[in-house]
């Protein structure tokens, strides 16, 4: 009779398909437009390992309730549409697998510091602008259209690319406007998805737009009002470090480099 | 409103605080010459602001944590509240706070050191 070794044994054990479990989602309802109340609602949902928080969202809309308002696209943490609080944190609803949680009871609310559009949906127009104003683009006279030569590259060396790499991959989710303790406080606070995203497009050697960049953040509400903190670069699902971004930008703006 | 801009005010901010934090240390420093207790007797205090170097520290002192905490009490402010004549009025509000608190502090030390107290 052949036997198993022990090891693999508990290997097989555990890749066997786990028996459908249950979670209760506690899911916020509020729509502004119609009144101010706000609202629990529990749904009881079917989970299995790799059921994520959007997944069970999906769930209760299909099958229990239509009427719940979430903003989803692409269900692979590329597109930043379904950001919500999830058990009282920041993430993405698609990226956030229940069986990580280790809770029976998941709670979903709207991000905070935006304003709700309707139950998880909320507004990004604020964080939109403040984006758009710190010209999130590479700027200068030329371009790589010439009339003459035709198409040519901008070159970069791969050091250069280090510089500022890990601040393209923003999906602009909110996440960190949202986690962010002056975004809570400070009504007109640029917020840290615009300045890391300012510190991208200045730390791009093909850019030279840095001082016009540097004076739209260098105001009473811009880089200098945040506390460092640090939570918006915790709750980044795509692993961008937005406070440091931030002292990086100061020191531009304080003469320590250049 | 915004007579500086904000980077040039926080450059501000960060000297008087290593400037503060440097002559405090001097000051506790000078304080160790002799025991606590005699440092703070009225003969003795008095005798520090009749000395024109303990003087102008004091006056340093007096200065530079003037300009850093009214400062900071401005950024405070800021976050509490927005808005143009809110930001106007704290602004305003914060310059003539750390002037009268830097004028009648220097009042006080120059009267002393010049023995009129």
């Amino acid at each position: 009779m052949a036997t198993i070794h022990p090891k693999l044994s508990e290997e097989l054990s555990q890749t066997t398909v786990s028996p459908t479990q249950s979670v209760k989602l506690k899911i916020k309802r509020s729509n502004p437009n119609v009144n101010s109340d706000e609202k629990f609602d529990d749904f009881v949902v079917p989970i299995e390992k790799w059921t994520t928080v959007l997944d069970a969202l999906l769930d209760v809309k299909s099958h229990l309730d239509h009427s719940v308002g979430i903003r989803y696209s692409c269900r692979q943490a590329s597109c930043g549409s379904c950001g919500m609080k999830i058990n009282g944190k920041p993430g993405l609803a698609c990226f956030t697998k229940i069986s990580e949680l280790n809770s029976d009871t998941i709670t979903v609310e709207p991000m905070d510091n935006y304003p709700v559009v309707r139950d998880l949906a909320v507004n990004f127009d604020r964080m939109i602008n403040n984006h758009k104003k710190v010209m999130p683009y590479v700027i200068r006279e030329d371009s790589e259209i010439d009339a003459e030569s035709g198409v040519r590259e901008f070159l970069q060396s791969p050091e250069n690319v280090e510089k500022y790499i890990q601040f393209s991959s923003c999906i602009k989710c909110g996440l960190c406007n949202s986690a962010c303790p002056t975004m809570a406080m400070d009504k007109t606070f640029v917020g840290p998805q615009a300045l890391a995203q300012a510190y991208r497009y200045i730390a791009d050697d093909r850019d030279k737009g840095k001082n016009k960049r540097l004076k739209v953040i260098d105001e009473s509400h811009g880089i200098w009002r945040c506390h460092f903190a640090g939570s918006c670069s915790q709750v980044c699902p795509k692993g961008v470090d937005p406070a440091m971004g931030i002292q990086l930008l100061r020191g531009y703006l304080l003469g320590i480099r250049d | 409103m915004m007579i500086l801009r904000e980077s040039i005010i926080m450059k501000i901010h960060y000297g008087t605080a290593i400037g503060a934090l440097f002559l405090t240390v001097v000051h506790i420093m000078m304080r160790m010459t002799q025991d606590f207790h005699e440092s703070l007797q009225y003969e003795n205090v008095i005798a520090n602001y009749e000395s024109i170097g303990y003087a102008i520290l004091l006056e340093l002192l007096l200065i530079l944590i003037s300009v850093h905490g009214f400062n900071g009490l401005r950024v405070i402010l800021l976050e509490m509240n927005q808005g143009p004549t809110y930001e106007k009025l704290v602004t305003i509000g914060c310059l003539a706070g750390m002037v009268a608190l830097i004028a009648y502090g220097s009042r006080t030390i120059i009267m002393t050191n010049m023995g009129m107290v």
